[in-house]
Order: C-alpha cells, then structure tokens, then sequence
C-alpha cells in the first residue's frame, strides 16, 4: 500500500482521526461529526493573507521601542535589537543568545520558510519532500517561542511601574510584534502539508527506468 | 481490513495499516516521519491524575507573585493579573489581552477540557459535547504557552537583578512546574486511546 487517503476516495478526520468514505456532498465524520475535509480549504490563500500581514508588521516590531524606561539618571527608549545588545554587553550573553534566537531569529526563520513551502506548493515542484515536510514541522514547532519578549515586557513593565523611582513602559513595537507572533502561527496553522506531498508520486505510479 | 486499523498521516495523507502485533509504542509515519500515535499502558490514567496536579499548581501560579523587587528600600512584586492589569493601563490593551489568552486562558482551557473529557470515562460514561470539547482542546494545546511565559519570567528576573534586588515569588517556582506537568501530560495523553473508549468501531 502506497498512496493517499484522497487518491483512494478516503477522508481522514482531524478530530478523532477516522479514516471513512467521502461522500457525494458534504462530509461529515461518522464518528465524531466533525466536518472532514480532504485538504484544509483555501489553504494558500489564508498563508499568504496571514503571511504577507506579518511581514508588514515585522518592519516596525524591529524598528519601533519595545520598551520606554525612565529614571532619575534619564530615559531610554530600547528596541528589540538594542536591548538584545544591551544584555550581551552586560555579560549575560547567553541571555542575550536566547532573546536574539527567539525575538529575532524565530520570526524571520518562519516567514522564510513558509515562504519556501508556499511557493514550491503552487509551482507543483515534488523535489525533497521529505525535507519540506521536516522544515514544515520545524516552523510550526518554534513559533510560540517569540512570545518570549511580550511576556519580559509584561513582567519588567509591571515591577519597575510600581516603584517611585523608576518607570517601564510598553512601546508601540510591543504590538507590532505580538502581531507578528499571532499572525506568524496562524499561518503555519493555515498551511496544509499534505498539499506538500500532493505531486510526489508513489514508486507505483512512477515510471518505468528505461 | 478493519476500520480501526487504519490510518491517514494527518502531515502528509499516506494512508497506512495499524495492524502490527505487538503494537509498537510509538509509530511514525513511513513516508514523512510525523508522530502518528503515542500509546501508554495507561496513558489516560496518568494523563487524569496529572491534570489534577496540574490544575493545582495552576491555581498557585495565578494567586502568588511571580518575582519581587526591592528598591531603595521600597518593594513591589508581580503576579500575572497584575501585569496583564500593567498592560491595559498603558493602553496596551490588545498586547495585555494576548498575555492573558497565552499564559492563562489557554493552558486553563486545556486543563478543563482534559478534566472535562477524562473525569467520566473512569465511570463508563461519555461526556456531553465530547466532540467540540476535544476541539477545544485541540485549540488549546497549540495558543497556551506556560513554557514560553517560564522562560520569559526567568529572562526577566536576570534582568532586573542588574537593577536592583530581585526575589523569586512563589509562582514562579509554581509555574515552573506547571510546565513540566504539562509536557508530562503531552507526552502521555493518547487522543486514539480516548477516542477509541468513548467511541468504539
């Protein structure tokens, strides 16, 4: 047995994950109820749309401050980028690594590779699927970790505010860049990747080596 | 074959046979490598009573600070609803709206679908609105990010020690093992184990 479940008629729940017959209209799980679909529909359409906005955003979640602080000894505004650089010069570059990695990296990581899985999709390319595949997972696994920055601001703001001394406020890249993190996991949420390995052929349907 | 022998990749759509004897413990998809099941003597046993542990350490994550501060002799502490309160009164409503659905809603939502759906089928029974609840929970487990948040507190306890003096409140021990309970629960929860007690072919 070498094929999909679509090329043989079948629907796989995403649900509860049985495998049953398509009907003629609409389909709905026997087990479950839930509605079955054999790809995710407008699949591409919804990446792009969720993409392209996050790259739109990216722009200013880069170049706008996160964070606004200001004491006795004066105020500073940091971007993402300035405070990443901040840490590093303070000794704590291993914190500095993992604000980079996930502030920075993560994000870019993703909409490149989305980018890279949506194109070769829609050109119908069957080349290294296997890779595709594992770089699809990667994307969808690493998302979550850009929130890291939303949540140090939260808690810096919420401390530092208290105090009489001191004031941390939240900069318009704080949004900008949660937009980005919502809008980056709703696209690889979006991507079906079964549409990766729609054109690759099974050793059946291959041809014949002359 | 049997129905419930057999199974499409949810990655790439292969469709394969779950017929092996012994049943492997873990089964990856032969064409694209995706997880197809995990299975666990008792998986769901530990998956309940896990939940029970988790929603305990939830609570005191949610009622302690998380880190306190000490200023010139002046201390302040944060607890998360007082950051997300932080975040609304700078007018960052939406960004304090995200903290609250990633750090709370959503790791909540997960823990009382998963009460919600385990809880009755020690007794035989099937819980109402299995089907959208197991949805739910679906959604849950990918927008709940305990384990970013632990992260993000540790990040920002490091930096505020350079600051001034920074003690570590209850919740973030609590949070912290928060997250390792809820990986516990990912890594023994079997969704084919559930759906085939409540739901036999």
């Amino acid at each position: 047995m070498n094929a999909s479940a679509a090329s043989l008629g079948l629907l796989s729940c995403s649900t509860c994950s049985l495998v049953s017959r398509a009907p003629a209209g609409e389909a709905v799980c026997p087990r479950c109820n839930s509605a079955l679909h054999s790809r995710k529909p407008g699949s591409i359409g919804r990446t792009w749309a969720f993409l392209i906005a996050a790259m739109a955003l990216y722009v200013p979640a880069n170049t706008m401050p996160i964070m606004a602080t200001s004491s006795l000894f004066g105020s500073q505004d940091d971007t993402i980028i300035s405070g990443v650089v901040f840490l590093w010069e303070d000794g704590s570059w291993y914190l500095a690594v993992i604000v980079f990695v996930a502030s920075i990296l993560v994000p870019l990581a993703k909409i490149i590779g989305l980018v890279v899985l949506l194109l070769s999709v829609q050109l119908g390319v069957d080349w290294r699927a296997d890779q595709r595949a594992r770089l699809y997972r990667l994307v969808e696994s690493i998302g979550r970790w850009s929130m890291l920055d939303i949540f140090v601001v939260a808690l810096l703001v919420t401390v530092v505010q208290l105090t009489a001394l001191a004031s941390v406020r939240a900069g318009p890249a704080a949004l900008a860049f949660g937009a980005v993190v919502v809008l980056t996991m709703c696209a690889a949420t979006s991507f079906d990747p079964r549409l990766i390995w729609d054109p690759v052929k099974g050793p059946r349907e291959q041809p014949a080596a002359a | 074959m049997n129905r419930a022998e057999l199974l499409a990749c949810p990655e790439c759509d292969l469709l394969q046979s779950d017929s092996a004897v012994p049943r492997p413990r873990k089964a990856l998809c032969a064409r694209c490598g995706a997880v197809l099941y995990q299975r666990h003597p008792h998986g769901l046993e530990r998956t309940a009573a896990l939940t029970a542990a988790a929603l305990a350490l939830f609570a005191i994550a949610n009622a302690f600070p998380i880190l306190s501060l000490e200023l010139q002799g002046e201390r302040t502490s944060a607890t998360l609803a007082g950051a997300v309160s932080a975040l609304w009164s700078q007018n960052m409503q939406l960004v304090a709206a995200l903290v609250l659905f990633t750090a709370v809603l959503m790791p909540l939502a997960e823990l009382a679908a998963l009460a919600w759906l385990l809880a009755p089928i020690f007794v035989g029974g099937r819980a109402p609105r299995f089907g959208a609840v197991f949805r739910l929970l679906q959604f849950a487990q990918r927008w709940g990010m305990v384990d970013v948040f632990v992260l993000g507190a540790l990040v920002s306890f490091v930096k505020l020690g350079h600051l001034a003096n920074v003690e570590a409140g209850v919740a973030l021990w609590s949070f912290a093992a928060l997250m390792l309970v809820m990986a516990a629960i990912e890594a023994n929860f079997d969704p084919r184990d559930l759906w085939a007690r409540v739901a036999p072919l």
